[in-house]
């Protein structure tokens, strides 16, 4: 099995017809995701190497039978591409679009909880269910199907990661984005609970970066409800405080947030945290043969 | 983005809420003129983006003409560093304001509680002291209430806020005034952090912003063109270049200059170079899907930085491809000076077309490494001791 995305998946890309929603959403069709439609606005009716495109997404649902929205449009139309995606009956929008205003998301993030479906994202990599599905832009060359669920808000940190467990012999049931931005529509802990369900996951690596108190809040909860063991990695211990490095939410202000209060909220669990991503990568490969 | 105290309170000022109306100054003249004009006392206020700045000598009250003088003098151009050992910050300005006759010192915040994922009011009748002091000292005096997002917060919806934090009775309307248009602020402004420390009740019963706080949103900036050109300005050579070429830059103090692809790896890559030894020069993310060109620029602003001793390059390609790093590493050795020595370690998409291209151009300085870990002890011991 795997979380999120598999070969039910049935996507709609919102934005297909721009220049990198077309690059990446006919790139997940080639991996065997079913790309069922694209949406944009005004262009109903055209279709895209052979995806017809709709105007809305509840269209590209009624029509095209699509549960799983992926939002690829700028950041300032992305909100309420999201809000639109929420409403039109999908069970999972995955929002790709970086630098979305954090008080748009606020209520967006609401919006989703609602209604009861599930926001991965935003200015996240996507979801990467190894040989099953990818929706997103992860680059599915480098992972392989496996027992290691990946949950991470880096990108090309979680690549470089992968790259080494699949040298390492191994490989993920699923990989999963969640995205740097202050509000996410989900955490750590929502996507733990799903690797915590999912009978064909054996252990979790989770990749934090400084800001806000995910990880400290996943700590708590690993402690409490995970029973699978749970390797963990934290970027940013050289950031200086009240430095905005790339990811919006990777800012730390005084002593809260810091990669070093991090690590020990997670070892104070039992956490085993990796210095690099290759010692992460290393942990958890001789976690999982014992 | 931060405002500076002055910016903080013209957009009060905007909504409604009462600032002392007061000049900014960058000069120590101009500084004296708009005493004259404010009269005395006036208080003259370093503008840096940092707390604690009283403790540090950066507020002073001034009496007369000569201590106008004198405070100006010492508060424009000194450095502060801040109560976590931020910065330190180099004083470029003063505000100078009417001198405000304090009855009360409260404490009042909006902020972006990112946990619980909505805006977090808060409110003290223990104001003008350190307030994370308060807090941890008596939690009891600092009221902490969430904002429903769904429902509308008024007027009415603060009064509950400021009377359960005590304030003074004759000073609740006003104050919950204040609140709920500080509430506003973090809506209409895109605002994630407001502070207001202290929020004054004057003699004369008046409620004052006295200070402000402010941190907007970088990504709302498309919607606030006042906003907007405040986050033009810039103060660090490299930090302005880098922005106008469009990088994500961030200066550091070590001689280790630092290029990765995406922010969660280009923070990995500082760390590993601080755990080999070394002292990353500067935070640069080159982006998802950088091109030749991008490189060319990227290789400009890290050389700026006369610190830097040697250059390392830690590219995972995914979107990125290394063959077009590759390239523009070559085309950047044709265009610029590369007297410094520079550790390449690329991985992923197309990495052989790159490494091939790499080897084909035999660049002098060049040093390739396979891994993240070799690569961060190579380019260290490149750069020589941390300087």
């Amino acid at each position: 099995m795997s979380i999120i995305i598999d070969e039910k998946t049935k996507l709609a890309v919102s934005g297909l017809t721009g220049r990198e929603g077309s690059f990446h959403g006919l790139r997940n069709k080639a991996y065997g995701t079913d790309l069922v439609a694209g949406v944009t606005p005004g262009k109903g009716g055209q279709d895209v190497e052979g995806t017809p495109v709709f105007d809305t997404i509840k269209e590209a649902v009624d029509e095209a039978g699509a549960n799983t929205s992926m939002i690829f449009v700028p950041a300032r139309f992305a909100a309420p591409a999201i809000n639109e995606a929420i409403d039109s009956g999908v069970e999972t929008v995955i929002a790709i679009t970086e630098g979305i205003p954090v008080l748009d998301m606020l209520a967006t993030y609401w919006k989703a909880k609602e209604a009861g479906v599930r926001l991965i994202g935003p200015n996240c990599p996507g979801v990467l269910s190894p040989g099953k599905a990818n929706v997103g832009i992860i680059p599915d060359s480098f992972f392989d199907p496996g027992p290691i669920g990946v949950v991470s808000k880096s990108g090309t940190l979680t690549y470089q990661i992968g790259n080494e467990l699949k040298q390492a012999g191994t490989g993920n049931s699923s990989i999963v984005g969640i995205g740097g931005d202050p509000i996410v529509g989900s955490d750590f802990i929502d996507i733990l609970k799903l690797y915590e369900a999912d009978p064909d996951t054996e252990l979790i690596v989770m990749v934090g970066e400084i800001g806000g108190d995910a990880e400290e809040r996943a700590a708590e909860f690993i402690a409490a409800e995970i029973t699978k063991p749970v390797v963990a990695y934290i970027a940013g211990f050289t950031a200086p405080p009240g430095k905005q490095m790339g990811h919006a939410g990777a800012i730390i202000s005084g002593s809260s947030g810091t990669a070093q209060a991090k690590k020990d909220a997670l070892e104070a669990k039992g956490v085993r945290v990796g210095e690099s991503p290759t010692e992460t990568a290393a942990i958890a490969v001789e976690t999982l043969r014992g | 983005m931060d405002l500076l105290e002055y910016q903080g309170k013209q957009l009060f000022a905007k909504h409604g809420i009462a600032v002392p109306s007061g000049e900014v100054a960058d000069n120590v003249d101009d500084a004296i003129a708009a005493a004259e004009r404010i009269g005395y006392p006036c208080a003259i206020k370093a503008q840096v983006l940092i707390g604690g700045r009283g403790k540090a000598g950066g507020v002073k009250i001034a009496k007369d003409v000569d201590e106008a003088r004198q405070y100006a003098s010492d508060i424009i151009g000194m450095d502060i560093t801040g109560p976590h050992g931020e910065g330190p910050f180099r004083v470029d300005s003063v505000w100078i304001e009417g001198g405000s006759d304090i009855a009360e010192e409260y404490y009042a915040s909006i902020i972006l509680d990112r946990g619980e994922k909505k805006l977090l009011a808060m409110v003290s009748a223990q104001g003008g002291m350190d307030i994370e002091a308060v807090a941890s000292a008596n939690p009891a005096d600092l009221t902490k209430v969430h904002i429903d997002p769904t429902k509308p917060f008024d007027a009415a919806a603060a009064r509950s806020i400021v009377e359960s934090a005590g304030l003074a009775e004759d000073a609740l309307d006003e104050a919950a005034d204040v609140l709920a248009k500080l509430a506003e602020v973090a809506r209409e402004e895109d605002a994630t952090l407001i502070e207001v420390n202290p929020l004054i009740v004057t003699a004369d019963r008046n409620v004052v912003a006295l200070d402000a706080k402010v941190t907007i949103d970088g990504n709302s900036l498309f919607r606030h063109e006042d906003l907007a050109e405040i986050a033009d300005t810039v103060d660090d050579p490299q930090e302005q270049m880098a922005k106008e070429k469009g990088l994500t830059y961030v200066k550091l103090d070590g001689n280790v200059g630092i290029l990765a692809n995406g922010a969660g790896l280009c923070m990995s890559t500082l760390d590993v170079v601080a755990q080999a030894g070394g002292a990353p020069a500067n935070f640069l993310d080159a982006g998802g899907g950088s091109k030749a060109e991008a490189i060319v620029n990227a290789l400009e602003v890290i050389k700026s930085d006369s610190k830097v001793t040697a250059i390392l390059f830690n590219i995972f390609g995914g979107i990125t491809r290394c063959d077009e790093i590759a390239k523009g590493i070559v085309t950047a050795s044709g265009q610029i000076d590369l007297d410094l020595p520079l550790v390449v370690r690329l991985d992923g998409t197309n990495f052989e077309e790159g490494l091939a291209i790499l080897a084909e151009a035999n660049l002098p300085n060049l040093h390739q490494e396979k891994t993240m870990l070799d690569a961060a002890r190579r380019v260290v011991e490149l750069a020589g001791g941390a300087s």
